[in-house]
């Protein structure tokens, strides 16, 4: 498809023997809000860096719009038409909130006032202090203030709850909402499962530097099972040799099967294997993630 | 009118949020003729995601509950609650046809489930007719 707004193709960041980001291959629709899970270390933070070109890949490309990230003045473009929070938060110490603000809103000419004038009224940010002797949740809180405010056609957001508290978690969120409602695409990270599945359509999960999970929420929720089995005798895992299954674990007389589909073959195949009791259970995006990090 | 989802679950938003607008169409809190909140008003009151809602709504269109008006909006439909309570009857097919074959499981006879059925809903019109 060419709505695309952001694609990379088997990218890839090696620190010396450390492989980071593996053969990474993204899609990102326009207009659409992502996802990307992944532990700490999982390259999550290295993907974001090469895709707004602060750190070159090691091999495979990227584009953003249609401008490729490793070209110098092509990423240049790239961060006046796309806005980012970095996991640092990274500021200028030295200024004030409003400062930063007025030095920040010169460098875009498509600045919102009407969304500073929003964000600084919601957060009570404190106009007057110095960016160092900000809260850990300010700092954040400014820090996004700044990457939202410049008009940009696409967020992209490391950690952009870092250091809040849940009313201001969602207040960021409903912006979110706001701006794709708007067209704007957003891209985000986070640890926070819950932030993810509340407004995300679709999601990445990245583990060890490759991608894991790569669908939409609403269909995984939809495919997703968990099949609980009671059994006289358990038969052998290897009688499931279907599609869909992920993991199976067997205790005494009970069979747990984790399943990314095919849910109904598979509790066809545990009737046909004289199974007592079948139970399928929905399962949430948390579950999904821990049992897909558990599966490798 | 309507509550935030719970993104925890297992069962897709949109999915929660169609359930939602059919029970307010059934209780008759939305009346045909209702216009339902814009897309991006109902996204930012819920926080969650517009496209989310388009697709509820896009669900819904099809399903014969709304009527989405270009560039007006969505409004529930005239046989909105007739078709919202064929749809449930619809979805509790599965849950009791679920039940009834555990029942069997459990050795219980045909005869048995029926007399168990009846005398439960015996039951309830009891407890409403002493409640009134």
């Amino acid at each position: 498809m060419s709505t695309a707004i952001l694609e990379t193709n088997g990218l890839t960041k090696h620190y010396g023997n450390f492989k980071a980001v593996q053969d990474l291959s993204l899609r990102v629709q326009r207009g659409s809000i992502n996802g990307f899970l992944g532990q700490n270390g999982a390259g999550k933070s290295s993907t974001i860096r090469m895709l707004l070109g602060m750190m070159r890949p090691t091999a495979g490309s990227g584009r953003i719009f249609d401008l490729q990230i490793d070209k110098p003045d092509e990423s240049i473009e790239i961060r006046k038409r796309a806005a980012f929070v970095s996991e640092d938060k990274r500021l200028y110490d030295y200024m004030t909130v409003a400062q930063i603000i007025h030095f920040t809103r010169s460098f875009f000419p498509r600045w919102r006032s009407d969304l500073e004038q929003r964000m600084l009224r919601e957060f009570g940010l404190p106009l007057d202090r110095k960016v160092k002797k900000l809260s850990k949740g300010m700092r954040t809180q400014t820090a996004l203030l700044l990457a939202f405010c410049r008009g940009a056609e696409i967020l992209i957001l490391d950690e952009p709850t870092e250091g809040l508290d849940p009313v201001n978690i969602e207040k960021v969120l409903q912006l979110l909402v706001a701006f794709a409602a708007e067209g704007t695409t957003v891209f985000f990270s986070s640890h926070q499962i819950a932030e993810v599945e509340q407004i995300a359509e679709h999601i990445f999960i990245i583990d060890k530097g490759r991608l894991l999970v790569d669908d939409s929420l609403d269909r995984m929720k939809e495919e997703y099972r968990r099949i609980s089995l009671v059994f006289d005798n358990p038969p052998e895992p290897s009688s499931f040799a279907l599609d869909g299954i992920e993991r199976i674990t067997t205790a005494d007389r009970t069979m747990s099967i984790f399943a990314s589909g095919n849910a109904d073959r598979i509790v066809a195949q545990a009737k046909a294997l004289h199974a007592t009791s079948v139970e399928v259970l929905p399962v949430n995006l948390k579950e999904i993630f821990l049992e897909g990090l558990r599966a490798r | 009118m309507f509550v935030k989802p719970n993104p925890a679950s297992g069962m897709p938003i949109y999915v929660q949020m169609m359930e939602q607008i059919k029970h307010a169409v059934e209780t008759g809190a939305l009346r045909p003729g209702d216009q339902l909140p814009g897309i991006r008003s109902l996204a930012e009151t819920l926080v969650m995601n517009p496209n989310t809602v388009a697709k509820v709504y896009r669900e819904l269109e099809h399903q014969g509950i709304l009527d989405l008006r270009h560039g007006m909006g969505a409004f529930v439909t005239s046989k909105a609650r007739v078709t919202a309570r064929t749809n449930r009857v619809q979805a509790a097919e599965p849950l009791v046809k679920q039940l009834v074959e555990r029942l069997r499981k459990q050795g219980l006879s045909e005869e048995q489930i029926r007399r168990l059925f009846e005398a439960e809903l015996i039951r309830e019109e009891e407890l409403m007719r002493s409640a009134k």
